[in-house]
């Protein structure tokens, strides 16, 4: 049986004048997954959001959220969403308990209901003990932020977008954030922006990376590495003629190239290296580079790339293609 | 509909707990007492024909200058600046309801005030019991006839307020649009009367049309007990245009 996707993009493009914010943007996000969405700033990750939560319509292309569609019926998708925008704006002046009333009110939350969604909201969000009555304009940064996530989960909505939830937030709450995430997965379909990569790495099942306006990746965290950052990788500390170290493994049929070298004091390197050869490769190259007499190995590990490795190669590539696509000028 | 009880019941809950509320209320309340005493004492130093009701009220543009900018000018500008529109725009809440519930708050508000004044004559009976024997002070007819106009005109200045603070992201650039638009309709309208008694070759159907447009003439009328449809018609259409068309900017700029 085929299931509805929570979220699903096809060519949607956004134009602002003669700026074009998205191009041709296609996803889809299954029920209950977390998507991270990475871009750098300006790359129309908000655009997209705000597409998809209504407050905006697109240039072309469409949109479906659970099944429906965006430039059709808003209304129904609002029911459908909750949107937490980028800053998340909440006014100064009532109190936290009252506002998410007011909220969820607002999202039409049955009455009898009320005051049992809102409690549950906060409780998730750890606000019940501590800010219930607080003014929402004395609050500390990390609880407004959690109000914000709070208002977002008001109403029970199959679809969470959450615009840079994390901006701003010292690595405790982050924590504290993420765990929240954590909860959410499977429950509801989440879809997040952040610039801190790490995060999106934890927290999410899968990635899309958009770049000036189009996806330039799409998948797991381990999918991508392979897509953009083929090989193995290790890291290790030599002391003695460094140059020798690549000689020696091609002598023992290991491709490899060096990605980096770090010179540490006298006579010592750190190299990064990079092995074309797949599969388990620690044995052998542990085998392969000791008991050598141009060199001594100090320490050798396993490098494996992360989030923001593979975030500066997809958009750096996609940087490249869109340069060699414009038409050459002929001298 | 659902909606806009909602909101409205949020807008007037925020006016109520908002300072600048109470800077407005007991601003227009000083000034209006200080004008009504100012008539009083005019009054006993020269007689007029003219009921110190119908006078007070002839006087109702110098508040409204202030009172509804400083009303209206938060109300959607503010919410776009610090972007708490874009969070309501994600609720099913319709547009409608949105500017609805804003024009509702702010017009109950401004004619809360008014209402207020209705103890400017009280005390005035109340200290001075000799001065009300003649029953000038508090007679019903102009008093009522009054305040329909104060009723009926407040939709149209209120509404002005509203469009104005829909068309921006600044509460500075809405206060002042919309005390420049009230000036032009108030003044505006009595200035093209004059200029049309002046002259006095128009055709009818000019004379008629500056009639048409003219806030004092309205007040006159009302004041005297004569209930005109058209200013009914001016004042409600205008204002559903404008409320409507805030409807469209708030859609369209999101």
């Amino acid at each position: 049986m085929e299931t509805t996707p929570s979220i699903r993009v096809q060519d949607l493009t956004r134009q602002y004048g003669a700026l074009t914010a998205i191009h041709k943007v296609n996803f889809t996000v299954n029920p209950g997954e977390v998507v991270g969405f990475l871009g750098p700033n300006g790359a129309g990750k908000s655009t997209t959001m705000r597409i998809l939560s209504g407050i905006m319509s697109a240039t072309s292309g469409s949109a479906w959220v659970g099944g429906t569609c965006v430039a059709q019926n808003p209304h129904e998708v609002k029911r459908k969403i909750g949107y937490m925008p980028e800053n998340n704006p909440l006014p100064d002046d009532m109190r936290v308990v009252e506002y998410l009333r007011f909220r969820a009110r607002l999202k039409e939350v049955p009455g009898r209901k009320l005051r049992s969604t809102v409690q549950e909201a906060m409780e998730i969000c750890d606000l019940a003990r501590t800010a219930r009555r607080k003014i929402i304009g004395t609050l500390s940064k990390g609880f407004r932020q959690r109000v914000g996530i709070a208002d977002a989960l008001l109403g029970d909505p199959e679809v969470i977008i959450m615009d840079e939830p994390t901006i701003g937030l010292d690595p405790h709450q982050i924590q504290g954030i993420r765990k929240l995430i954590d909860n959410l997965r499977g429950k509801h379909t989440v879809i997040l922006s952040s610039h801190i990569l790490p995060e999106i790495e934890r927290s999410c099942d899968r990635v899309i990376i958009i770049n000036r306006g189009r996806i330039v990746a799409a998948g797991t965290s381990d999918e991508l590495r392979e897509e953009f950052l083929p090989g193995n990788r290790f890291s290790l500390i030599v002391e003695g003629d460094e140059s020798a170290v690549s000689t020696c493994l091609e002598q023992r049929g290991l491709k490899s190239s060096i990605l980096e070298n770090t010179p540490q004091g006298e006579n010592r390197a750190r190299l990064t290296l990079r092995l074309e050869n797949n599969g388990e490769l620690g044995p052998q190259l542990i085998q392969a580079l000791s008991n050598q007499s141009e060199f001594t190995l100090h320490s050798l590990a396993s490098r494996v790339p992360n989030l923001e490795e593979i975030f500066l190669a997809a958009t750096k590539r996609s940087w490249e293609e869109t340069i060699e696509t414009k038409p050459k000028i002929s001298a | 509909m659902r909606h806009f009880f909602i909101l409205l019941k949020h807008e007037l809950r925020m006016l109520f707990i908002s300072p600048p509320t109470y800077i407005a209320a007991v601003l227009f309340l000083s000034l209006m007492g200080f004008l009504y005493w100012a008539i009083l004492r005019g009054m006993v130093n020269t007689p007029s024909e003219t009921l110190p009701t119908v006078q007070f009220f002839s006087i109702f543009w110098i508040p409204v200058f202030f009172v509804v900018p400083l009303l209206t000018m938060r109300s959607i500008a503010g919410e776009r600046s610090i972007g708490t529109l874009d969070t309501l725009m994600t609720t099913p809440t319709s547009r409608v309801a949105v500017i609805l519930s804003k024009f509702a708050g702010a017009y109950l508000f401004y004619m809360l005030l008014w209402i207020l004044t209705i103890g400017f004559p009280f005390i005035t009976q109340k200290l001075y019991p000799h001065a009300a024997e003649s029953g000038a002070l508090l007679e019903i007819a102009p008093l009522a006839g009054s305040f329909l106009f104060l009723a009926t005109s407040g939709l149209l200045f209120i509404s002005i307020g509203i469009f104005s603070s829909s068309v921006t992201r600044s509460q500075l650039v809405a206060g002042m649009l919309s005390f420049t638009t009230l000036f032009v309709v108030i003044i505006g309208g009595q200035q093209m009367g004059n200029l049309a008694d002046a002259s006095g070759d128009l055709s009818a159907w000019a004379i008629a049309t500056v009639n048409y447009l003219q806030i004092f003439e309205h007040l006159d009328d009302f004041s005297r007990g004569i209930i005109d449809t058209r200013p009914f018609f001016y004042y409600a259409s205008t204002s559903f245009l404008l409320l409507g068309l805030s409807t469209l900017v708030i859609e369209a700029k999101a």
